[in-house]
């Protein structure tokens, strides 16, 4: 077999190479299990080339938790976070072999396991993976070529300034003597490690900003076992869950059970608890049904079968309340009893909204403004709860035994659920062995993970090893949706169309899409910012780009609202506000940097031809800040009986240095076209706690013929250090489509999912 | 529980199974060929695409019982390395993102050439549109498809 995941992980060592974290930088070093590498097991080597290398290499120089190079110079370099699509997994390793100072075509990428002793933030979510791993891989990098080179000025005996390195080769140019990396990485491995290494300048850099593959691209293509859900291993069992069947319903018993486990391939039937009662849930464990019902058995299909012949009895909960630890906040969350229903949720944002709320930021005297304006413009905006629908259904493998707990599947925060698990199996954490697999999709889904304990559970009380399967209703149905928000902006015109004053109320179930400091705080004298949450039993998450992908879409609207009540052309607008932000900046705390923001907005211009089209086509612009990059769209549609055609999308993107230019374009590709999908189609719906939509013929997402018949990326070009790309291309989308519509129709869209609204 | 002797990849594959089991499952869970994925399980969102005699299906949705004689080609059995020009072609649009929709996108793909070796983008928008894609790379499949076209 020549799945990894089939092989048996292999304990951990550590030693001091692993020194990156104990040298504080963050997102530093780890060490992993290399010994499923000599097992034998695997025929070939691919190098990102796909060149095969033979000769399976058994005797790697470890020159620190990243590098690892053979003495017949194979090149290894681990990927630390998991990939999710996002391309870390090639261009974190990139990075390091920037510095490292190899060509990229001899280099082996590598997943790595979890591994908190060694290692920092080893995480998808908030597009940080490179933003913060930027110093740290290239240090790594850097470090490993000064040990390269002090080795081999020790055996040559010259100064170690006249040792130079060009793609993986070690030259002392006087003497003309030269040799490979790993000819020299076993001495490297010995040299202590330099306490101060120089890293490139920017104008240097090789691999950094151009091009390369993703890594697993070959396998993608093949079929190759990459996912979580293609775990196999010797005498494993398949496990699926039965969760109540509403929001607001839990366990009470299982009517027949001894009729289901008697069917055919049918190991067991039991409920699990999730969490044990009175411990504190952190940020990423979730408030989901602690009580599920498991089905056990040979097959997924018999499995499905057994599920379907269960019959089990719920019952109501009762209000509850939970305390939780959000990474150092302590908080109480209230859990409402109740069949809930998206009528009485519209009812209760709107009913809100009409209130004063918390007030999270206040300049100058917003009442006095809106007052003595000349015009008052007031809109209200909506987003429906969304359910993620990452294309690889939940799942996890688990075997855990008396002794220890091994674990492999797809997961965005595994060093959190590390934690989960440890405190409900009551076992310590170096007894807890976490294999990443690719994510299929995680988009914020995967940050939790309930399934992982349940498949722990399950695997403790069968005693075997379990590979836990969600159909796609489950995995649709059983909570963690983007959270339903509604916000009301009001602006205070002047007699001379300058906005003066404004006030943006928002509201959110069960929590807030209010980013009180971002654009346009800080551009207005006069502004108000107040949220609210609404508390419910619906269960919620993080979904790509969190709070941004409907406030964006809400302020993004109104803007280009008020830029046509003043008359100005809405990027002049935005320019505007965003001159006065950075010369005469508002309040102390704004998020975004107005030089930068304007940027992406005046290439938008430049590329799309704005100024040349925006009268005789329907364009829509729309631009935005979040997770530290910034982006601007313009959408260029028509209608077509009734249905929004996009002909072409601009898109204008700085985050910084690009790593890898076409991966990061078809992260802005990719997240233009979700945009579309869930701007028009998205929304899960609720009717006495059932979610309206369990699959994919009643939730409807974009399909090929309705994707935009062309997407341009543009990015700005500049030294600074790289930000993600993971979600800040993405909530510009939803404003630039509502404007485009506008144009395209007449008519303002204010309610999520558009579709519904076109008539 | 009956026995079949399936053609898959060009091998006759035995198994003694349920009647009602989907293809998908056979594949996943009694041969060991996780290429093909499970996504919807009602034939709506095309992860599970295989060839049935050259035809694209949905193997979700396809009971063991149904295939006969047919001969069923798994994305495994397009090419051991990725050799098939689909394939080249996914490879050199670098198409994927996450990736796990991407071998029934290329089944799909596969199937329409054989049939429609020079498709339009209507054509590629038609046979294309029962495959999801959450990651949104359907303008790169789209390319993908038109250079595989030109091979």
């Amino acid at each position: 077999m020549t799945n990894i995941q089939n092989m048996k992980p292999v304990k951990k060592t550590y030693n001091r190479r692993s020194f990156l974290k104990s040298s504080a930088l963050s997102g530093g070093g780890f060490l992993l299990s290399i010994g499923w590498l000599s097992s034998g097991q695997r025929s070939a080597f691919k190098s990102t080339d796909n060149q095969t290398i033979t000769n399976l290499p058994s005797n790697w120089n470890e020159l620190n938790g990243f590098i690892k190079i053979t003495a017949d110079n194979v090149i290894k370099i681990m990927s630390p976070n998991p990939e999710g699509g996002q391309g870390v997994k090639t261009s974190m390793p990139m990075i390091v072999a920037e510095e490292l100072d190899v060509n990229w075509k001899n280099v082996i990428v590598e997943q790595a396991d979890l591994d908190t002793k060694h290692f920092t933030r080893q995480f998808i979510g908030g597009s940080q993976a490179i933003h913060q791993g930027w110093k740290p891989l290239r240090t790594a990098g850097a470090t490993a070529r000064q040990m390269l080179r002090e080795a081999a000025a020790t055996q040559w005996q010259v100064p170690v300034d006249e040792v130079s390195t060009e793609l993986g080769i070690l030259y002392h140019k006087k003497s003309g003597k030269s040799a490979k990396y790993g000819e020299m990485a076993s001495a490297a491995s010995r040299i202590p490690i330099p306490k101060e290494v120089k890293l490139k300048d920017v104008k240097d850099f090789k691999i950094i900003g151009k091009s390369k593959s993703n890594v697993d691209i070959e396998k993608i293509v093949t079929g190759k076992p990459l996912f979580g859900i293609d775990t196999q291993k010797e005498g494993m069992l398949i496990a699926m869950i039965i969760h109540p069947p509403a929001m607001g319903l839990k366990f009470k018993a299982i009517q027949n059970e001894d009729v289901v486990k008697k069917m055919k391939g049918i190991k067991d039937v039991f409920p699990i608890k999730i969490f044990n009662e009175g411990y504190e849930k952190t940020f990423f464990d979730t408030l989901n049904f602690n009580e599920v019902v498991a089905v056990v058995g040979n097959s997924t299909w018999e499995v499905m079968k057994a599920k379907k012949a269960l019959k089990i009895d719920w019952e109501p909960i009762q209000s509850s309340t939970e305390n939780r630890n959000m990474l150092g906040r302590k908080l109480t969350v209230k859990i409402p009893s109740g069949l809930e229903s998206s009528t009485e949720h519209t009812e209760k944002l709107a009913e809100m909204l009409k209130k004063p709320l918390n007030v999270l930021r206040k300049d100058g005297d917003p009442e006095t403004a809106f007052k003595n304006a000349t015009k008052i413009i007031e809109r209200t905006y909506t987003g429906p709860f969304l359910a993620h629908n990452c294309m690889e259904p939940m799942n996890f493998y688990a075997y855990v035994t008396d002794e220890k707990a091994e674990l492999a599947g797809p997961l965005q925060k595994p060093e959190f659920t590390e934690q989960a698990l440890s405190a409900r199996l009551g076992m310590p954490l170096d007894k807890i062995d976490i294999q990443i697999t690719r994510l299929g999709g995680g988009f914020g889904k995967r940050s939790y993970a309930h399934w992982l304990l349940e498949a722990a559970l399950i695997s403790q009380k069968v005693k075997a090893p379990v590979k836990l399967i969600y159909s796609r209703e489950d995995d649709m149905t059983s909570g963690i949706y983007r959270p339903a928000y509604s916000a009301t902006y009001r602006a205070a015109l002047d007699a001379n169309n300058d906005l003066i004053g404004f006030h943006v109320k928002a509201v959110g179930i069960p929590e807030s899409p209010l980013f009180p400091n971002r654009f346009p705080a800080g551009a207005v004298d006069n502004y108000l910012a107040e949220d609210f949450t609404i508390d419910s039993n619906i269960t919620v998450g993080s979904y790509r780009a969190p709070r941004s992908n409907f406030i964006a879409a809400a302020e993004q609207s109104f803007l280009d609202e008020v830029a046509e009540a003043t008359g100005k052309d809405p990027i002049e607008f935005r320019l505007d506000l965003l001159k006065k932000a950075k010369e005469k900046p508002v309040g102390k705390t704004n998020d975004y940097d107005p030089a930068r923001y304007a940027g992406v907005l005046e290439l938008v211009r430049e590329k799309s031809g704005w100024e040349q089209a925006k009268t005789t086509r329907k364009l829509g612009v729309s631009a935005y800040y979040c997770h530290d990059s910034y982006a601007a769209h313009v959408l260029d549609i028509e209608v077509k009986n009734g249905e929004p055609i996009v002909k072409n999308v601009c898109c204008a993107i700085d985050c910084g240095i690009v790593v890898n230019p076409d991966t990061a374009k078809n992260m802005a590709e990719g997240a233009v076209i979700d945009g579309i999908g869930v701007a028009l189609f998205g929304k899960m719906t609720f009717t006495k706690g059932v979610p309206d939509k369990n699959n994919f013929h009643t939730y409807r997402m974009i399909r090929m013929n309705e994707a935009p018949k062309k997407i341009d990326v543009h990015f700005v070009q500049n030294n600074i250090d790289p930000s993600g790309m993971g979600e800040p291309a993405y909530p510009p989308v939803f404003g630039a489509l509502a404007n485009a519509l506008y144009k395209a129709t007449g008519k303002r869209f204010y309610q999520q999912p558009f579709m519904d609204f076109m008539g | 529980m009956a026995k079949y002797n399936l053609k898959i990849n060009g091998k006759i594959r035995k198994v003694d199974i349920d009647p009602s089991t989907p293809m998908l499952w056979v594949l996943r869970d009694h041969l060991d060929m996780p290429g093909t994925k499970y996504g919807c399980g009602m034939a709506q969102c095309g992860a599970c695409t295989v060839h049935l005699d050259g035809t694209a299906v949905r193997s979700c949705s396809l009971p063991v019982s149904a295939i006969g004689k047919g001969a069923i080609t798994t994305i495994e059995g397009l090419s051991e390395n990725g050799t098939h020009p689909v394939q080249k072609a996914w490879i050199e649009h670098d198409v994927a993102q996450c990736g796990y929709c991407q071998s029934g996108q290329i089944m799909s793909a596969v199937a329409l050439l054989k049939e429609n070796p020079k498709p339009t983008d209507a054509d590629i928008d038609n046979a294309m549109s029962g495959n999801i894609c959450r990651c949104g790379t359907y303008l790169r499949i789209k390319e993908a498809i038109k250079t595989a076209s030109k091979n």
